[in-house]
């Protein structure tokens, strides 16, 4: 329990002091950008927030599998932590996107495959959320959440190569170019420190989350316990 | 296994034979929207050719999940889910004949719904790319119903059951739906060629057959 405790004090000085200098270089080191100008700094919450929220995505995939293997319920609740943490970041992006988009591009959205990828992922694990809100019995809920999330996974890189396929033949206005190829290295390394941060801070979430899973399954075990004897 | 998946496929080939409830309300609903989509988007049209095969897929889509609901409803309504899960069967039988039983309710709806699309949209199938279209509606229908299928028994064990499986399932139907509207486009001559598209399909049909084989067991215990 203290060592826990100690756990989560060191991931949120960490996440603190990442954090903070990461907005620092977001506006004092790294240069801004030539054609985007000050709009581009968007760039370092948008996609630390991307890769985090698939890393999110990744975890509720191996601990569904994992559930399904070994039936503990603790990797259920590390699934649906960690599903609930990718939302919210998944969220963000669809937010800031935009925002990014509308000044540089000239248009909030386009159907590009990345954007669409996002939302396809966004609307599977929102299902998967759901899912679990409509299911009493707690093992039920685990094993069938866990289907899909596997499910939800797998599909990714089919509807990622369907999209860009598909876009391949209906060529658009926008396309992205590739960020890394011509990065300025003061940019990569703000990109980094802000990758490290944004880890951190989804970390600081999923474990606060995992524990309010653990109380949650307490509560209603309880409960439980109380209806039976009282009956 | 195949033995199970024969019981279970007579089974809902029957049911379906007396009642006509999984492929009559697909083709109604069918109908429904592409009456709707007349009407909002003006079919008279020649760029509604072009479209033609989209209007189809998304209308299938729709209907589609009505199908497929009843797929495991049905067990529901009468307690046989129940009678399922404790037969002496392995989980992919069951699965394989439900999986099979709803691939030939979607053809079904399919061909039933092709003359009056094809009426309606004013739009008819290149002479020589039968084959493609035949494709197109085989392969289309399976990716749905492999993943149908399986999500329709994890919705039918939610308290919202019927409102559910359209929510998991359409997100997940995606690269299915695309690949299959290109396929169908292309058998409408709307585009020269579609050989990736049938591949994705192939591909799409392989991974989720395998992977609900897999995981099956798990949506149909209680």
């Amino acid at each position: 329990m203290s060592q826990r405790r100690i756990a989560d004090h060191l991931t949120d000085y960490a996440l603190f002091l990442c954090m903070t200098a990461s907005i620092a270089m977001m506006f004092f080191y790294a240069p801004i950008e030539r054609e985007m100008g000050i709009v581009q700094k968007i760039f370092y919450f948008h996609v630390p927030l991307a890769w985090n929220a698939f890393l999110g995505f990744t975890i509720v995939f191996f601990c569904s599998f994992r559930y399904l293997a070994t039936r503990d319920p603790k990797w259920d609740a590390r699934a649906v932590s960690a599903a609930e943490v990718g939302v919210l970041f998944t969220t963000l992006v669809l937010i800031t996107g935009p925002i990014w988009a509308k000044p540089v591009w000239g248009i909030w959205w386009t159907w590009d495959a990345r954007l669409t990828l996002t939302f396809v992922l966004w609307l599977i694990y929102l299902g998967y959320l759901m899912l679990r809100r409509y299911i009493d019995s707690p093992e039920r809920r685990s094993a069938l959440a866990a289907i899909v999330g596997i499910v939800g996974f797998v599909d990714v890189p089919l509807v990622y190569f369907a999209i860009r396929w598909w876009r391949t033949q209906h060529p658009q206005p926008v396309i992205m170019g590739g960020d890394d190829s011509g990065l300025d290295p003061r940019m990569a390394t703000t990109l980094w420190v802000s990758t490290a941060a944004y880890l951190l801070l989804f970390t600081a979430l999923y474990r606060r989350r995992l524990r309010l899973e653990y109380a949650r399954a307490e509560v209603d075990a309880l409960r439980d316990e109380m209806e039976g004897r009282q009956s | 296994m195949l033995h199970t998946a024969g019981v279970v496929l007579w089974k809902d080939l029957r049911i379906e034979m007396r009642t006509r409830d999984a492929i009559g309300a697909a083709f109604v609903f069918s109908l429904l929207v592409m009456v709707i989509f007349n009407f909002a988007l003006d079919a008279n049209t020649p760029e509604m050719r072009r479209l033609a095969a989209g209007f189809f897929w998304v209308a299938f889509a729709f209907s589609g999940t009505l199908a497929l609901n009843r797929s495991f409803a049905l067990e529901k309504e009468s307690g046989a889910g129940r009678a399922l899960v404790f037969a002496p069967v392995d989980a992919a039988g069951v699965y394989l004949g439900k999986f099979l039983a709803n691939v030939l309710f979607l053809l079904v709806t399919q061909i039933i719904v092709l003359p009056a699309f094809i009426v309606f949209f004013d739009t008819g199938v290149v002479a020589d790319r039968w084959w493609a279209l035949v494709l197109s509606f085989v392969l289309g229908a399976t990716g749905f119903a492999a993943v149908g299928t399986l999500f329709s028994a994890v919705a039918s064990n939610t308290r919202m059951r019927e409102l559910l499986l359209p929510l998991l399932f359409l997100p997940v139907t995606v690269p299915a739906l695309i690949a299959a509207v290109e396929t169908t486009s292309f058998a409408l001559g709307a585009t020269d060629s579609a050989s990736f598209w049938f591949r994705l399909l192939v591909v799409y049909d392989v991974v989720f057959i395998t992977v609900s084989l897999l995981i099956f067991e798990y949506a149909l215990e209680e």
